[in-house]
């Protein structure tokens, strides 16, 4: 919200203030401020008025151009080329001279062209940056200023225009009114409420019939009737200049009447031309299905809940928000109904909202409006237009009130002191409620009745609010609470945090992908058509069409952030997230309604949590290109599916399950190449897959060929058992190596599992260093050659004991899996 | 006294000579130091120590000479040839040596050829910054607590006193989905508000994580985005209490010359409410206040949505964005960065940030 400094001061007695120190009185008072400008320093040089004394039309160019002499005060006329058509000779205007600045560093200096010498500038609003009209340039009233004469004044360029942000709660704020009354408790000055001026009070008699059917939607209507106005006075140029500076368009005189009443009290106004109306006025509902223009040209359909007010031709205005079309001030207007009512901010908001239409009026209306300003307002209306325009005032006023009066407010004395952590005793709370014009009564508890613009203060907090405010943030101690007790990071936490070490101490690099994904996703990865993936919660107001659909499996938005690398020139990548995926319950019921007058029943908690998505932590990791890197030291590695499962094991080690709870399959799955994917189990329960990726699905996905992926659902996978001690035996251990042959069919996993089974307690470890397979071997053999070290914890093993060790491994492998020791 | 049975020969036992032993001596001496090598010098050691080398022979004289000048004779001899044999070995040692060295030598490498043949991976700086911001809390005493991103709207608004009509609802920019009464989590509050109804206070937790808001991707925004906020609930508790925790936890992420300023300000969840800027020293611009985050004491109504008795006790919130504090904290300028997953800007913060 803009408003100049000039109109603030109408009210309250600032003293003279520099920017910097009134920018932090008003973010000290919890206003934002986004601007504070000088106007006169923002434009250098001489700015004057100049009389257009004499035009010359230069034909042969694009556009038609002009060719002026101007009298800028000097013997001499100046001479400047013009764009610009909406003047005529003896016109004021408003020239920079060479060596002047126009906002945005626009130097002018005397140049040639268009054939001619320009001497400056004749400038538009827009140029001068006071407005963003480009409709030509300013053309002053005869006689409101003399040649030569400093033009900065003239077109009110001598003001200084706050540009603030006002929170949600402070509807007060939005006007010279709110403000100045904010200025005064900073400055400690004297301040006059126009709130609270002189106006006319409701007549027996109506100026003009208007009943109101719903008391709720609009509590008050106030209106007044002018006739007889001249259609053609314009606004003075002052209130023009203000309503350009806070950014409101001038229309007419008595349009920017009731925007200045609006600017200058909060309280927005509509005004009708009364002879337009046919017949009486009704404030109802609108029913829904009716229609109506709005100011903005555009035809609504109304709701249920908008409130309209109409005449015998139906709705004439969509109230609080925007007058129609039908009733709208003319041209040749000379009888008005001025109007100031009090709607409902819940409707107006909600009218706002349905309708997108944020108006001024709007604004206001939803953040809370005096109900007490509206005789105020059409006073001032009423004054000002009569004051420009002439006409006749009907003696007659209409007031249909029904607001209640703000209710007191309970205050304990002691309440200000427990919650800001700074002594405020009675009096002081009484005297800083006060200045926000509450008055106060009672002693313990206080009594406080807000004052009727404060419709936020409705309980005792929002009266500390104010407390703290006006006593000042910067008087509150810093002081830590009582140290607490807390209990660490949970099991879950902690996992997460190691696994995602492990894998990034591996070499993969972490990512944090939108889970936003593509419908098309689902068929890009070949999900069969009975997968749950591909179930997924949709956003109904996605930021991109193309992706509406919440991710089921980490891997989509993974791959895509891996292609993003290879498109940079990335060639070898392993990369890793850790996030939640979004799994939707078959049946969307929606949640009991809980209320906020308390805590929801177990009961009810329960039930909303169980319409709750799913939404487990996932791990998913993607590979392409080199694992190790050629270089001087020898040939790189490409990465393999094997690389994806071993990322699936680190994770799991990670998270605290030992190998010999984990279980890893050949198994079909998409996205994977079915003779490349491997099922990881925890437990005997599959927590995931890991693998080379299907070739459709990387040619699908434009994908380099082998690229491998893994997916665990970490949510799955056991809470960390706390880890058992092995006991370390000192005797020398006893190495032997076996090689195995067995069909190639069977699993290397399920051949060493049988080793283990058979060799009994002395078994240390077993570890596979060499697959091999050949003719000589034989068609559908392999040979897996085993290293097994065995070891007793209380004595040096014989090489009976670890032969025998050993024989029994092998008998156990060549039973379960047919294996054959090699070379016997 | 007779000496004539002694088989004498003078001829012969001029090795013995004191003049010819020295000349060995030096003859052995000469020839070793000339050794270029392991090799030559074990070559010449048959010539001066061997069998047929002068001393040997010397030695096999001695029993020709009378007994009366054999232990003379004897003596000399085994000077001599633990001279040579001392010269042989000092100069094997240094042979050795100088073998040994020219090894090291030989086997000298390039040490500065490229290191990188296991590629280095990273955690991402927001995770790494949330985590550091978390521990700082812990350290306070306080629990971190997660919550669903897609969450009850009834969690992400009314229980925070943000009512359907209430205009903060609209300046939410919410992303809504196509199931009655969710929304994606605007801020992590919602996370808290599960905690109040899981346990009484004393409540003292954190909870970082994501939220959503319907803003496009620019370099300083994004719709997917990380906040950590803090909740306290206990008896006794002040605006003062609120102070101190958020100027210690800016002194511990910051130094010890960083403090907070507030500005009064409205949120719908807290009141009295205030924004607050940190100054930060160490700002790559010079030090400066820099906008950091959202507080104020909680609301009563939000206590009492959460079944929690106002009257008894009270509490403070306060929030921060993870990117903006990444991005003032460590210089990172745009928004892009932090989201699009380029492993070069992951990889420069490693493991820790």
């Amino acid at each position: 919200m803009k408003l100049s400094l000039s109109w603030l001061r109408e009210y309250v007695e600032l003293p003279a203030v520099d920017a910097a120190a009134l920018e932090r009185k008003l973010v000290d008072l919890g206003i934002e401020v986004e601007s504070i400008v000088d106007q006169a320093a923002t434009i250098k040089g001489d700015l004057v008025v100049g009389r257009v004394l004499e035009i010359e039309e230069l034909t042969g160019f694009k556009k038609p151009i002009r060719f002026c002499r101007v009298d800028v005060g000097n013997p001499a006329a100046q001479e400047i080329v013009c764009g610009a058509r909406n003047f005529a000779e003896g016109d004021l205007v408003v020239v920079i001279l060479p060596g002047g600045e126009l906002p945005g560093g626009f130097t002018i200096g005397a140049r040639k062209t268009y054939g001619r010498n320009s001497h400056g500038m004749i400038c538009s609003a827009a140029e001068l940056g006071l407005s963003g009209d480009h409709d030509g340039i300013i053309v002053l009233p005869p006689e409101s200023a003399t040649p030569g004469a400093d033009a900065r004044p003239v077109v009110g360029l001598d003001d200084v225009i706050l540009d603030v942000e006002i929170t949600p709660d402070r509807g007060y704020q939005m006007s010279v009114r709110g403000l100045a009354r904010e200025l005064a408790y900073a400055y400690s000055v004297a301040y006059t409420d126009p709130g609270r001026a002189a106006a006319a009070a409701a007549t027996d008699e109506a100026p003009y019939g208007i009943r109101i059917e719903d008391t709720v939607g609009c509590d008050r209507f106030a209106a007044r009737v002018v006739r007889g106005i001249d259609p053609s006075a314009p606004s003075p140029a002052w209130m023009q200049r203000r309503l350009i500076a806070s950014g409101i368009r001038t229309i007419s005189l008595a349009v920017d009447i009731t925007n200045y009443v609006m600017l200058e009290l909060g309280q927005p106004m509509h005004v009708f031309d009364l002879n337009l109306l046919r017949g009486g006025l009704v404030v109802r509902r609108a029913r829904p299905g009716e229609k109506l223009t709005t100011l903005d040209g555009v035809a609504r359909v109304l709701d249920a809940e908008d409130m309209v007010i109409c005449d015998d031709s139906g709705p004439i205005s969509l109230a609080a928000v925007m007058g129609g079309e039908t009733s709208e001030v003319q041209p040749d207007t000379v009888d008005v109904l001025l109007e100031a009512a009090h709607w409902d901010p819940v409707m107006v908001g909600r009218t706002a909202r349905r309708h997108k239409l944020f108006s001024e009026a709007a604004k206001r209306w939803e953040r809370g409006v005096d109900p007490q300003l509206p005789l105020v307002a059409l006073q001032r209306a009423v004054e000002l237009l009569t004051a420009h325009a002439g006409g006749t005032v009907d003696e007659r006023v209409l007031d249909i009130d029904h607001v209640v009066p703000p209710a007191p407010v309970l205050l304990p004395t002691d309440l200000a002191t427990r919650r800001i952590g700074v002594a405020y005793p009675a009096e002081r709370v009484t005297e800083l409620l006060g200045q926000v014009g509450c008055a106060v009564t009672g002693v313990e508890p206080l009594e406080v009745t807000p004052p009727t613009w404060r419709p936020d203060l409705v309980a005792g907090i929002d009266l500390i609010e104010e407390v703290a405010r006006l006593g000042g943030y910067d008087a509150i101690p810093s002081l830590l609470p009582p140290a607490h007790s807390g209990r660490g990071i949970t099991a879950e936490q902690a996992r997460r945090r190691t696994v995602g070490r492990a894998l990034a101490e591996n070499g993969y690099v972490e990512v944090l992908s939108y889970p936003f994904v593509a419908p098309a996703a689902a068929d890009q990865l070949g999900l069969p058509a009975d997968d749950p993936r591909r179930s997924a919660v949709r956003l109904t107001n996605p930021l991109s069409e193309q992706e509406p659909l919440l991710r089921t499996s980490l891997l989509p938005p993974l791959l895509a952030t891996l292609k993003r690398n290879l498109g940079r020139g990335e060639r070898d990548l392993a990369l890793y997230e850790l996030g939640t995926v979004f799994l939707p319950h078959l049946t969307a019921t929606a949640p009991p309604p809980l209320g906020v007058d308390h805590g929801p029943s177990d009961e009810d908690w329960t039930a909303a949590n169980a319409i709750v998505p799913a939404q487990p932590w996932h791990l998913a990791a993607a590979l392409t290109g080199d694992v190790v890197p050629a270089g001087w030291w020898g040939e790189g590695r490409p990465a393999t599916w094997s690389d994806a499962v071993e990322a699936a094991r680190i994770a799991l080690s990670a998270a605290g399950m030992t190998p010999d709870r984990v279980t890893v399959e050949a198994a079909t799955h998409a996205p994977w190449h079915p003779g490349r994917c491997a099922a990881i189990s925890v437990d005997g329960a599959v927590v995931g897959h890991a693998g080379e990726l299907h070739p459709a699905v990387l040619s699908a996905l434009e994908l380099p060929k082998r690229t491998c992926a893994m997916e665990l659902d970490l949510d799955a996978i056991p809470p960390r058992p706390v880890t058992q001690a092995t006991r370390i035996s000192t005797f020398p251990p006893a190495l032997i190596d076996v090689a195995l042959v067995v069909p190639s069919s069977v699993p290397s996993a399920t051949v060493e599992a049988a080793l283990v089974a058979g060799a009994g307690n002395l078994l240390e470890s077993v570890r596979l260093f060499d697959v091999y397979a050949s003719a000589q071997l034989g068609e559908g053999l392999k040979s897996l050659a085993y290293k097994l070290t065995f070891r007793a914890p209380d004595r040096t093993l014989t090489v009976e004991e670890a032969v025998a060790a050993r024989d029994a491994a092998v008998a156990s492998a060549a039973e379960r899996t047919g294996a054959t020791l090699r070379g016997a | 006294m007779s000496y004539r049975n002694d088989p004498y020969d003078p001829k012969q036992a001029a090795l013995l000579a004191p003049e010819a032993l020295e000349a060995a001596v030096a003859e052995a001496g000469k020839a070793f130091a000339a050794a270029g090598d392991l090799d030559a010098l074990g070559a010449l050691k048959p010539a001066h120590l061997g069998d047929r080398s002068p001393v040997s022979l010397a030695r096999r004289e001695i029993g020709s000479l009378p007994p009366a000048a054999k232990s003379d004779a004897g003596k000399r001899v085994n000077v001599a040839r633990q001279s040579i044999q001392g010269a042989f070995d000092a100069r094997l040692a240094e042979l050795e040596l100088e073998r040994a060295a020219r090894v090291l030598v030989e086997e000298r490498v390039d040490v500065t050829l490229p290191w990188d043949r296991r590629p280095r991976g990273a955690r991402h700086p927001l995770t790494t910054l949330m985590e550091h911001m978390s521990d700082l809390f812990v350290g306070m005493g306080y629990d971190v607590v997660d919550g669903p991103e897609l969450e009850l709207e009834w969690a992400n608004f009314d229980a925070l006193n943000i009512g359907p009509d209430h205009p903060a609802r609209g300046l939410m920019d919410t992303f809504y989905v196509d199931l009655p009464g969710l929304v994606m989590r605007t801020h992590t509050s919602p996370g808290q508000v599960r905690t109040m109804l899981k346990r009484q206070p004393p409540i003292y937790v954190v909870s970082p994580g994501r939220a959503y808001r319907t803003d496009d991707l620019d370099a300083t925004h994004s719709p997917v985005f990380h906040q950590i906020e803090g909740l306290v609930v206990d008896e006794g508790i002040t605006m003062a209490h609120l102070k101190g925790t958020l100027d210690h936890f800016a002194r511990a992420m910051f130094g010890a010359d960083a403090r907070t300023r507030w500005r009064p300000h409205y949120f719908p969840f807290t009141e009295p409410s205030a924004e607050f800027d940190v100054w930060f020293a160490q700002h790559r611009d010079g030090p400066r206040w820099v906008e950091w985050g959202g507080c104020g004491m909680v609301n009563p109504r939000v206590l009492v949505a959460c079944g929690i008795d106002p009257e008894r006790y009270s509490g403070f919130a306060f929030g921060m964005g993870v990117e903006r504090t990444l991005m003032f904290r460590n210089g990172v300028s745009d928004m892009h960065d932090m989201v699009e997953g380029d492993v070069r800007f992951t990889r420069n913060f490693g493991m820790a940030v």
